[in-house]
């Protein structure tokens, strides 16, 4: 039996849906009978359309202004909560949605369940599973609250596919307060260039870890295979807590989850809490000098060798081919 | 200036964590402070400094009065603690914490700001401080790599997907820092002989006003239902380096049609 109303926070970037939010539509299609989405921003109209297509039926929407989305978020989903009553909420593991669910759970007086990577629908029970000790252990963990239910999904827990009808309907919601909180206010943004794709959404994923001996070595070694391969760049932990790369390259339990076709790791020793965020690639490859290095484990092409030597002859070839 | 930081207790990260019978994370031994909630320590002290003057106070939930992470973060140089500690604490989640945590800051009396870090490591729901930001009717900026305070303001650098974008909100708020925006001090000798004697307010959940109902598995309000090792995944060909090696990894990319 499925939930009767299911909602998505819906996020986007330029006018586009984040990959996170079509995939929590389409997890939604699959338990609930209604779908709908909360989307905060200014360009609402521009986002229905691919709403509708991965499913909502209608989209609530709010303009923030200046003020930090989630804060607005979770003032109009409190708001909405109570004149339409949703079973289940769900949001994704992001940097808005967690502002959004956390202030929103104080709001309704709900527990939230946090880094979802699965959700089980069965009778009125919802149960959300997670990964702990570095994903070694799958925990299954049921809501015995009252309703809505405020679940956190991480990103790429579920493929997003399109399946809903035309663009959704968007309802302006209007007439909530944020109180103090709604001072919060963005005075600048700072968008740094990207070349290629998003790290969540490529086929392919280069990762380079403390192996690669040095941070000017990230660029030659790892940026260029990610970038003749047409991917996008990942890292593990330790170089980016060294201050190589920006936090927004880890991949792993305080990262990013990838799963493309095929993940590279090069010099990255395949730490449980690594793996967690890449063990669901399609194909993993990778180049480590230690024989016993864990990466091996779960790694379907495994090349023992040290990655200056290994590397630089891979872009050499695929230089030679195009 | 005054400045409360929330620092969690927590077991040594080093070693492999397991579960308790009633599936709550083993919390026995002795804890440290979570290295995340260091840079809030860091960032506290100087911030206070650069005020010219005010305290640090600490506010803590752990179980069985701990008090080794707060010895710490008073040796770094905060100059108070406020431990809560409580058996009716046991299994209280995100929610819960911050009701605790939120009356633990109103108890610190006058607060201009709060800061804690963007997540734990060992619960890493990362819930907590706008959580305690929404009990307290205060803002929350999160994920601040950089924090300034000056005409009774707090204006962060928030990291973003694409970059960060520049918050600011009156004071008394709440802001949650990530890793590295500052580097915290070691605690020096005399640091560490002066933290023995600093004042460890302790309370029970009962001297915060709250109810028993409002926090530990009650008050969690959700059950776990399964436990169960993950699936591993199937180790594939390894293969020693010979100097031509790249080229086995040139024909699964060939394979694949990836290139
Ligand atoms: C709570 C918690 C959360 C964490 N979250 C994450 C996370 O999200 N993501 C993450 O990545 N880590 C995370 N970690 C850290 C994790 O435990 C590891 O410390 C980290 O992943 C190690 O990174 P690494 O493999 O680059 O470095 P190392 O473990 O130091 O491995 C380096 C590897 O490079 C190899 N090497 C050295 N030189 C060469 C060479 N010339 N050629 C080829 N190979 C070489 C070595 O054999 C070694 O295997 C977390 C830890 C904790 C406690
Ligand atoms: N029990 C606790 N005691 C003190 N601070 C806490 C506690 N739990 C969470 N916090 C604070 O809230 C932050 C985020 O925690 P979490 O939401 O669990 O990821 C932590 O890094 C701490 O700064």
């Amino acid at each position: 039996m499925a939930l009767s109303k299911v909602w998505v926070y819906a996020e986007a970037e330029g006018g586009t849906p984040l990959s996170a939010t079509l995939e929590l539509l389409t997890k939604a299609r699959e338990i609930g009978d209604t779908v709908e989405a909360v989307f905060v921003g200014a360009d609402a109209d521009a986002v229905a359309a691919k709403l509708g297509e991965y499913g909502a039926a209608k989209v609530y929407a709010a303009d923030p202004g200046q003020t930090l989305t989630g804060v607005v978020a979770a003032a109009a989903i409190a708001k909405l909560v109570e004149e339409h009553q949703p079973d289940l909420i769900l949001f994704a593991q992001s940097y808005d949605g967690r502002d959004a669910i956390a202030r929103l759970s104080v709001k309704l007086d709900r527990p939230v369940l946090t880094n979802g990577m699965s959700v089980g629908v069965e009778g009125d029970n919802v149960t959300v599973g997670t990964a702990i000790f570095g994903g070694n252990l799958l925990v299954d963990t049921t809501f015995r609250s009252e309703k809505p239910y405020l679940a956190a999904i991480r990103p790429k827990s579920f493929a997003a596919e399109p399946g809903g009808a035309g663009a959704a309907e968007v309802v302006k919601v209007e007439g909530f307060d944020a109180g103090r909180a709604a001072e919060a206010t963005v005075r600048d943004r700072h968008v740094e260039e990207r070349e290629g794709p998003k790290l969540e959404d490529a086929t392919v994923v280069v990762s380079g870890g403390r192996g690669i001996g040095a941070p000017e070595n990230y660029e030659p070694l790892v940026e260029e295979l990610a970038k003749l391969l047409k991917g996008a760049s990942g890292a593990s932990r330790a170089i980016v807590d060294a201050g190589w790369v920006p936090y927004a390259k880890q991949v792993g339990q305080t990262g990013k989850t990838v799963k493309p076709r095929v993940y590279i790791a090069l010099g990255i020793s395949g730490a449980t809490q690594h793996m967690v965020g890449m063990k669901g690639s399609d194909n993993i490859i990778a180049v480590n000098k230690d024989g016993e290095a864990p990466i091996f484990s779960i790694a379907d092409l495994g090349i023992v060798g040290d990655v200056h030597k290994v590397v630089p002859k891979i872009i050499e070839a695929l230089k030679a081919r195009s | 200036m005054n400045v409360v930081v929330c620092v969690k207790q927590i077991p040594d990260p080093a070693t492999p964590g397991s579960l308790d019978s009633d599936n709550t994370l083993k919390r026995e031994g002795k804890l440290i402070l979570d290295e995340s909630d260091s840079f809030g320590v860091e960032m506290a002290l100087q911030l206070v400094d650069k005020a010219g003057g005010g305290e640090v106070t600490l506010v803590s939930m752990a179980p069985n009065n701990e008090v080794s992470g707060l010895r710490t973060a008073l040796a770094m140089g905060a100059h108070k603690a406020i431990l809560v500690s409580d058996d009716a604490l046991a299994g209280t989640d995100a929610l819960g914490t911050a009701k605790v945590l939120a009356k633990a800051v109103e108890r610190a009396g006058d607060v201009d700001l709060v800061i804690a870090a963007t997540e734990s490591t060992d619960g890493y729901t990362g819930t907590v401080p706008p959580q305690i930001a929404e009990r307290l009717g205060w803002p929350s900026l999160t994920y601040a790599r950089k924090v300034e305070i000056g005409d009774g303001k707090v204006t962060i650098e928030r990291q973003t997907e694409a970059g960060y974008d520049v918050v600011d909100a009156s004071l008394p708020a709440v802001v949650s820092v990530t890793a590295g925006v500052v580097e915290p001090r070691y605690p020096s000798f005399k640091g560490i002989m002066a933290a023995k004697n600093k004042p460890v307010d302790q309370v029970t959940v009962g001297d915060l006003g709250l109810s028993p109902d409002d926090v530990g598995w009650k008050g969690a309000r959700q059950e776990i239902t399964k436990v169960e090792p993950a699936p591993a995944r199937q180790a594939g060909e390894k293969i020693e380096d010979d100097g031509e090696s790249f080229q086995r990894i040139v024909q699964y990319l060939e394979n694949l049609k990836i290139i």
